[in-house]
């Protein structure tokens, strides 16, 4: 079953067109891979899906419910939590308080709220840094405080834009047993953009690749690996053994 | 002890006409309050909801002017103004959030400044409805003494206190503070953004506006000049905040006393008294610079210095 199909979305700016004519679909229970060089547009296409962006041509369905000109909180209370790239934890507050904020939307009093963030930071392992304010955070924990604070949405799909990027080997490894437990232990389907060609080999179930806001192929990761016209955009060589 | 801190205070404070104090002294002691009233007020959308807003002039105006519209038009008692400043500043908070919150930062701040002299042009020119500069008269004031306004304002501030620490401590607490820190983040993770900061603008226009009330029955005298000014009021609300520190509870009151003792002392100092504009200016200044999270917020670092010294010593 389709939970989000993105039906040839086209995002301009000006003159430039950052996504063109994409579409694909995310089905229920998997972890999709969307990867491609800088500027190929997928944290576009990720801030169409989320909302933040309304596309020029085009349309997102939800659960097969046109989604396309809705604002990104009324999507996260349909169930799409996403993080970001550049980290934006709320810094000022703690990190219990940043997953409070979010956990409020499907919990009316804050001892639930409170409950279900707990839960959340406890499944990233953040357990220990409940009072330390979240800017006070090393990169690797904010990166986690993102999911968690994505986590405690209660969503049905999870965006992650980059959980990867500029973590240590250890850290990466620790990323990745978070994300295939998401799915284990929550069944929460996930759209994942990632660089580290490792961590995406090994998480997704199928890949989406994107070259200057085209879709280039799509397929498991192996059909992937051996495209050659993923290998002359974006591999490169070294892959191709 | 902490705990009970506000309780005590507020318990001091009922005896305090029982001290007999000069009716000068009563008076500044109401206009610490009513300051409070309005820096708390301020708090709410500046401090906690990051929206810096230069014009609340605006609403603690609209407040007093619609107490002493009420009382002129309608010949009821102008204590009426602040049930009827509820509606009435719910719904200018409505209209103001409407076009000013789409703005973001710095330019949700211009638009308000503008806010605030827009309405002050208006009452002086809308000769016919508000008497334009002569202003509005109560010929027979309630009360003599000033033991009962100090009471009333004593009331409207605690309640004010109660209120903002419901509030903050939850759901809407939360979400204020999510999108002070991070609008973008606080919209995907489920915050309708522009849902939560007019509701932030419309809690924080009625209390101003309830201060603003009390202020034409206290005074029993207004005109444009007196509740609408940018400097007396909108730049004032805003440096009781910062003075005493944005978005803490004690911020806005602790500023407020600092504000109004400062401005009585300086200006019956001899000879440098003249320049209070200037000293106040100065001191200011200073606070910002060492301070900048205001008395209450940078307590600690206020306190450094005597710990350090007497570490030094023994």
């Amino acid at each position: 079953m389709s939970l989000i199909e993105v039906k040839d979305v086209t995002m301009r700016f000006g003159g430039l067109a950052a996504v063109a004519d994409v579409s694909f679909v995310l089905n229920k229970g998997e972890i999709l891979g969307l990867i491609g060089p800088n500027g190929a547009g997928k944290t576009t296409l990720f801030n169409v899906i989320n909302g933040f962006y309304h596309p020029t041509k085009g349309d997102v369905y939800l659960k097969g419910k046109r989604v396309t000109n809705l604002r990104p909180h009324v999507l996260c209370k349909m169930g799409v939590a996403r993080t970001f790239q550049v980290v934006r934890p709320l810094q000022r507050m703690s990190t219990l308080d940043n997953v409070i904020a979010s956990a409020f939307i499907r919990t009316k009093s804050k001892a639930d709220a409170e409950k279900v963030s707990l839960e959340a930071l406890q499944f990233t392992g953040l357990s220990d840094d409940i009072n330390v304010l979240s800017k006070g955070l090393p990169l690797g924990k904010r990166k986690r405080l993102e999911i968690a604070r994505a986590l405690a949405t209660q969503p049905e799909i999870i965006l992650l834009d980059e959980a990867f990027a500029g973590l240590n080997p250890t850290e990466i490894n620790e990323q990745i047993e978070i994300v295939k437990k998401i799915r284990t232990d929550r069944g929460i389907t996930i759209l994942i953009i990632e660089h580290h060609m490792k961590v995406i080999m090994a998480v997704s179930d199928r890949i989406v690749v994107l070259n200057h806001g085209e879709k280039i192929a799509e397929g498991t990761p192996s059909e992937i690996g051996h495209n050659p016209v993923v290998i002359e955009a974006y591999l490169g060589e070294e892959h191709n053994a | 002890m902490k705990k009970h801190l506000p309780l005590i205070i507020f318990a001091s404070l009922c005896v305090v006409p029982f001290m007999e104090l000069s009716s000068y002294v009563m008076h500044i002691l109401i206009l610490v309050l009513m300051w409070s009233v309005i820096g708390m007020a301020w708090n709410i959308l500046g401090g906690y909801t990051g929206q810096v807003s230069f014009g609340h002039a605006a609403f603690f105006g609209f407040g007093a002017y619609t107490s002493g519209l009420l009382y002129y038009h309608l010949e009821i008692s102008a204590w009426w103004g602040i049930p009827a400043c509820v509606v009435i500043l719910t719904a200018l908070s409505l209209i103001v959030g409407y076009i000013c919150l789409r703005l973001r930062g710095a330019y949700f701040a211009l638009a308000t400044l503008a806010l605030g002299e827009i309405c002050r042009v208006t009452a002086e020119n809308l000769v016919d409805f508000t008497q334009g500069n002569m202003g509005i008269m109560i010929r027979e004031r309630t009360w003599v003494e000033k033991t009962w306004y100090f009471y009333v304002i004593l009331f409207i501030a605690a309640g004010t206190y109660v209120l903002i620490k419901i509030v903050m401590e939850s759901k809407l607490g939360y979400y204020f503070v999510a999108i002070r820190e991070d609008q973008d983040a606080a919209e995907s993770l489920g915050i309708d953004t522009t849902l939560y900061k007019t509701i932030s603008l419309c809690l924080s226009g009625v209390l101003t506006g309830i201060a603003g009330a009390f202020f034409m029955n206290y005074m029993g005298y207004i005109d444009p000049g007196v509740v609408f000014p940018l400097y007396d009021i909108s730049i004032t609300t805003v440096m009781v905040v910062m003075v005493g520190g944005a978005a803490t509870y004690w911020g806005p009151i602790v500023g407020a006393v600092i504000m109004v003792f400062l401005a009585e002392e300086i200006r019956s100092l001899p000879y440098i008294g003249a320049a209070h504009m200037t000293i106040f200016g100065v001191i200011l200044i200073s606070i910002i610079l060492f301070l900048p999270n205001g008395i209450v917020g940078d307590f600690r670092k206020l306190l450094k210095p005597f710990k350090s010294k007497k570490a030094a010593s023994s």
